[in-house]
């Protein structure tokens, strides 16, 4: 479904990844690991569209993502380190945002969606002053709302407490047995025994 | 229904923009305060007499036009970081939505809050520095048309240098050439229209130019975010 074909990335003139190939399918969650600067972000922003490989190509049912360009992105949903949260946005407005500028599900309830991510009581607070992983939250309450199967998410379990944690997971399960697709990386141990994860190990 | 959401989404941008604006009172006050402030110390740095008062009510409409290029340029510097800091631009350029609408909302809403305080006061630093009563319908006219047209062309270089670290002084070097003929054509009309010549030409050159900002640069602006996220 989703491929990548040997690619290549360069940064400062420096070979991050080359002759990379791997793909993942509707029911995976592919799994990104290596260490710090081996160029997990960079592979998954690439995945996402919103960097081209140096060499080779990413293709999304067997044609290029940079062809079929809106058609594509579509499908995805990107949460980054940056992860798109406005802090002088209230929680609530946040919720708003994302769902204008994201595919949505038909019917988004943000309260739901605010009960959900356990930040109901907080709505009207500006997401500056909340803590980073209520922050993380407001991030992470667009995968409640967006209709894209495949997720690209780049540690999201950064500060986040055990109990979210165990959420975000039975998440994941549920979103894979739906027949999404998971792309992630985490320096954390990740546990998601009931989902077939394929690990891709970046840099030596 | 998918066009519907993508008016709604245009919509909201303008609206989160200048609710955004208006919870940093500073950014919206500075842009104002530099074109009051800047123009007030013309007159001071020029001294008393009548060759003096003449000579200043003289280069009125360029003082006037200048300052508020130099106060449109500097605003407009950080009408993107906020958003590509925090990913939220990654989420612009990848969302379903064109980016090249979005980048339109941003511009105007920039606009509403930069370029409009502008034009309200401009009249009152017309009358400060004596530009000629005939000069001021003129003046209002090219500020209602050419404050939006800076912003659509400032845009572009912004959009280009935001992923860059001190992209300042490349902003300026890239942008400046482009306002050279909004600035030329709007001073010149309020000078023409304060000796009482036809500024019809004059006007339908910015009211062209104008026309095609805005239908081709929030496409650049759009390419170029492109760009600048990767």
């Amino acid at each position: 479904m989703l491929r990548a074909d040997r690619i290549e990335c360069l940064r400062n003139e420096q070979q991050l990844f080359t002759e990379l190939s791997f793909s993942a399918e509707p029911g995976q969650v592919l799994f990104v690991e290596g260490a710090n600067g081996s160029g997990k972000t960079t592979l998954l922003r690439m995945l996402c569209g919103l960097r081209q490989p140096d060499e080779g190509d990413i293709l999304w049912r067997d044609q290029p993502i940079i062809d079929l360009g809106a058609e594509y992105s579509a499908n995805v949903i990107y949460i980054g380190h940056h992860a798109g949260v406005k802090r002088d946005l209230t929680v609530e407005e946040n919720l708003q945002m994302a769902s204008a500028l994201i595919a949505t599900k038909p019917d988004i309830d943000f309260e739901t969606v605010l009960d959900e991510i356990k930040l109901y009581a907080l709505a009207d607070q500006l997401a500056g002053h909340l803590s980073a992983g209520q922050q993380r939250r407001v991030a992470l309450a667009r995968l409640l709302m967006t209709s894209a199967p495949v997720w690209v998410l780049d540690e999201p379990f950064t500060s986040l407490d055990v109990k979210v944690i165990a959420w975000l997971e039975a998440l994941f399960e549920a979103h894979v047995q739906n027949g999404g697709m998971i792309i992630l990386t985490s320096h954390q141990a990740v546990n998601l025994t009931g989902c077939d994860v394929v690990s891709l190990r970046l840099g030596s | 229904m998918k066009q519907i959401s993508a008016v709604r989404a245009f919509w909201w941008m303008i609206k989160r923009d200048i609710v955004l604006s208006f919870r940093h009172k500073g950014e919206l006050i500075n842009p104002l305060l530099f074109f009051v402030l800047v123009i007030m110390l013309f007159p001071l740095g020029m001294g008393i007499g009548q060759t003096q008062l003449a000579t200043i009510s003289n280069i009125a409409p360029g003082l006037i036009w200048v300052t508020a290029l130099l106060a449109s340029m500097l605003s407009l510097e950080g009408i993107f970081r906020s958003d590509f800091e925090d990913g939220t631009l990654d989420m612009m350029v990848m969302g379903v939505r064109p980016v090249a609408l979005l980048a339109l909302a941003k511009v105007i809403a920039h606009w509403m809050v930069t370029g409009i305080p502008i034009i309200i006061i401009a009249p009152l630093m017309g009358l400060m520095l004596g530009l000629k009563t005939e000069a001021y319908g003129a003046l209002m006219l090219t500020l209602l048309m050419g404050t939006p047209l800076l912003s659509l062309i400032g845009a572009i270089g912004v959009a280009l240098t935001v992923g860059l670290r001190g992209g300042g002084v490349i902003l300026s070097l890239l942008i400046l050439p482009l306002y050279v003929p909004v600035l030329i054509f709007s001073a010149n009309l309020v000078a023409m229209a304060s000796i009482g010549e036809p500024i019809t030409a004059h006007l339908y050159m910015l009211s062209g130019m104008l026309v095609l900002a805005v239908s081709l640069a929030p496409w650049a602006i759009g390419a170029a975010l492109k760009i600048s996220v990767s």
